[in-house]
């Protein structure tokens, strides 16, 4: 999916600061639960369902390389 | 660190000098006065000597050590600096050794996914970055140093006690010689990163200290590869960390790598892992051929200030007042920029031109520009040493998802060093400079049709930068008069309305900028209306006004 964001790249930058502490609250056992609950919230917010699903199959593409190397 | 069999200062491709002590006039008194004593003659105490010097200031410049530095190793020279170099009439050496570049490239896990060029328009005289081993700067440096009359070099002089009266400060020197009292009107403290005179004098740095370590490297090689910065992010040769690839003269090149969280910096700076780890490098990168270990060290980012540069009359310039993260290539940078903002402020106060509120435009301006960096800095710098889990799982995604998809690929710019705006300084004009070159900025360079640039030249006074139709001055001859009285260095630079300067400055006729010494915008007038320009010429010289 090519995709051009709406969002600016300083709030971009915003974001991954606040979801690095946010994973770092969560903690290790916790922190899928916490990304996939962003997710729907995410979802719900957005209200635009074909778009959620585009995103998450760009989330999907290229694990088999990041796999379990971020710990 | 160098190998096994190799002195500390046994280079493969740099002979250092062994600068002797001398006697001087305090070791036969145990007492000498000068107008400046600089302590710390790296990059920054030179170049500050040597601003001083530009304005007629003499000044006694000190470092304990018989040699350049060895420890330190900038080698990303920003075209701010070199327009520094350039004011200083010490540009040609640094121009005919080092290596320009305007370009660098990020990898992830050996995918191209990030290309960024740094902006250079035909108006920029120097490239945005030129690749040069620190040893070349100091010596460059010192050599100007060495022909300049108004520099008394004293090396093997160690400062060893500080003490602050009212009139000026006391130094005790301690020299192959013996020990004498230096009594100096102001000091700048360029002694570095781990600067005694800071210590002597009770402060402190505050600021954060970050976990991840890097290592270091140079090594000397054959590789057929242009100069530009390259990023690896999880490379086959260090996985779970990254490695920057510089070029530098000589056949040198720096390796820098990222050691894994919880590995130990003693067991990684071991010769014989060092060479592993860089051979398994080398390899990635597609070198083929033989390579030589030059030296090696291991790095850990901070930012760190103090708050406050100047105390008293002693004022501290480059890494004595801040410690930066290496990504961005801010260190070196900013010091060069630290010494000729106090160098220039102080040689108006040493010649009566301007009072010493002047100086206390220093910290403001400068630690602006450090705490700016800080900013930047810290952002790469919890990218290039994520400093949790939760920074290494974001950077994992950023880099995953930039693999395919632009809107991730920006995290992966280093946020190269931009000069700082003193838009907040005392000095600047307040309000809204409209379209041209922001109020208190570095004063855009511009390409003269005649192949020389419209900021060329030696470090001098405040410019009158007029916008006029080719009719007639647009200066009226009293207000010249009331100008050269403040600044006799004073100069006018006269454009036409037509000209590509217009256009960069957004000027039309009447358009008038006052620039600063060091060619930062300090006040845009309309027109060259006198009062005006002469409280805006006051303000910018330090005068407490209002």
């Amino acid at each position: 999916m090519k995709q051009s964001s709406p969002m600016p790249f300083t709030d971009l930058e915003r974001i991954y600061e606040k979801l690095a502490g946010a994973i770092d609250r969560a903690g290790p056992e916790r922190e899928s639960l916490m990304l996939a609950k962003l997710v729907l919230a995410l979802a719900n917010h957005l209200g635009d369902a074909v778009a959620v699903e585009a995103c998450i199959d760009m989330a999907v593409e290229d694990l088999d390389t990041t796999e379990g190397r971020a710990s | 660190m160098r190998p096994a069999g190799r002195g500390m200062l046994d280079s493969l491709y740099f002979k250092y000098p062994t600068f002797p002590a001398r006697r001087v006039p305090g070791h036969e008194s145990g007492q000498e006065e000068c107008t400046v004593a600089i302590v710390g003659a790296g990059p920054i105490g030179m170049t500050a000597a040597l601003t001083l010097a530009r304005y007629g200031i003499a000044s006694v410049l000190l470092d304990r050590k018989d040699t350049f530095n060895d420890g330190s190793r900038a080698i990303c020279i920003a075209r701010p600096s070199f327009q520094i170099f350039e004011q200083l009439g010490v540009v040609e050496p640094f121009l005919a050794k080092s290596l320009g570049w305007t370009r660098g490239k990020s990898f992830y896990r050996g995918k191209q996914i990030y290309q960024f060029e740094m902006p250079h328009a035909p108006n920029d005289k120097y490239l945005p970055m030129y690749n040069l081993e620190q040893q070349y700067i100091e010596q460059f440096l010192h050599d100007a140093v060495a022909a300049e009359p108004l520099i008394d070099m004293r090396w093997q002089s160690d400062a060893v006690a500080l003490d602050q009266a009212n009139s000026h400060v006391t130094l005790r020197i301690k020299s192959p010689f013996g020990e004498y009292n230096l009594d100096a009107d102001y000091v700048l403290a360029a002694d570095g990163a781990r600067s005694p005179l800071r210590s002597l004098m009770g402060l402190r740095l505050n600021g954060e200290n970050y976990e991840g370590h890097y290592v270091i490297a140079d090594v000397r090689m054959q590789h057929d590869y242009p100069t530009e910065r390259r990023a690896f992010f999880e490379p086959k040769s260090n996985p779970g960390g990254t490695v920057l690839v510089h070029k530098q003269p000589d056949d040198i090149w720096r390796i820098d790598y990222q050691l894994k969280p919880g590995e130990s910096g003693a067991e990684a700076t071991r010769e014989d892992n060092i060479r592993s780890r860089l051979a398994a490098i080398l390899d990635d990168i597609g070198h083929k051929g033989t390579w030589e270990l030059e030296w090696w060290s291991i790095y850990t980012a901070n930012t760190l200030a103090l708050d406050d540069y100047k105390h008293g009359r002693v004022m501290f310039i480059g890494d004595s007042a801040h410690i930066v993260p290496i990504f961005g290539v801010r260190g070196l940078n900013n010091g060069l920029a630290d010494a000729f903002n106090a160098g220039w402020k102080l040689a108006y106060v040493l010649n009566g031109w301007s009072q010493s509120s002047l100086l206390d435009s220093y910290t403001p301006e400068r630690r602006g520009a450090t705490l700016d960096v800080f900013a930047n800095a810290g952002k790469s710098t919890r990218f290039m040493t994520p400093p949790t889990r939760g920074y290494r799982l974001m950077r994992e995604a950023v880099l995953s998802l930039a693999l395919r998809h632009d809107f991730a690929r920006a995290f992966a710019d280093p946020r190269q060093m931009q000069p700082y705006t003193y838009a907040d300084s005392p000095l600047t004009q307040t309000g809204d400079a409209g379209d041209g070159p922001r109020l208190g900025a570095l004063a855009p360079n511009v390409r003269n049709p005649d192949g020389t640039f419209l900021l060329d030249g030696p470090a001098g006074g405040f410019t009158l930068l007029t916008f006029a139709a080719s009719d007639g001055p647009a200066i009226p001859p009293g207000l010249l008069a009331d100008i050269k009285a403040r600044d006799p260095l004073f100069r006018i630079l006269e454009c036409g309305t037509q000209s590509e300067a217009a256009r960069i400055y957004s000027a039309s006729a009447g358009t008038t900028f006052l620039l600063r010494p060091d060619l930062h915008v300090a006040a845009r007038f309309p027109s060259p209306e006198p009062d005006a320009l002469l409280h805006a010429l006051d303000k910018a010289m330090g005068k407490a006004t209002s």
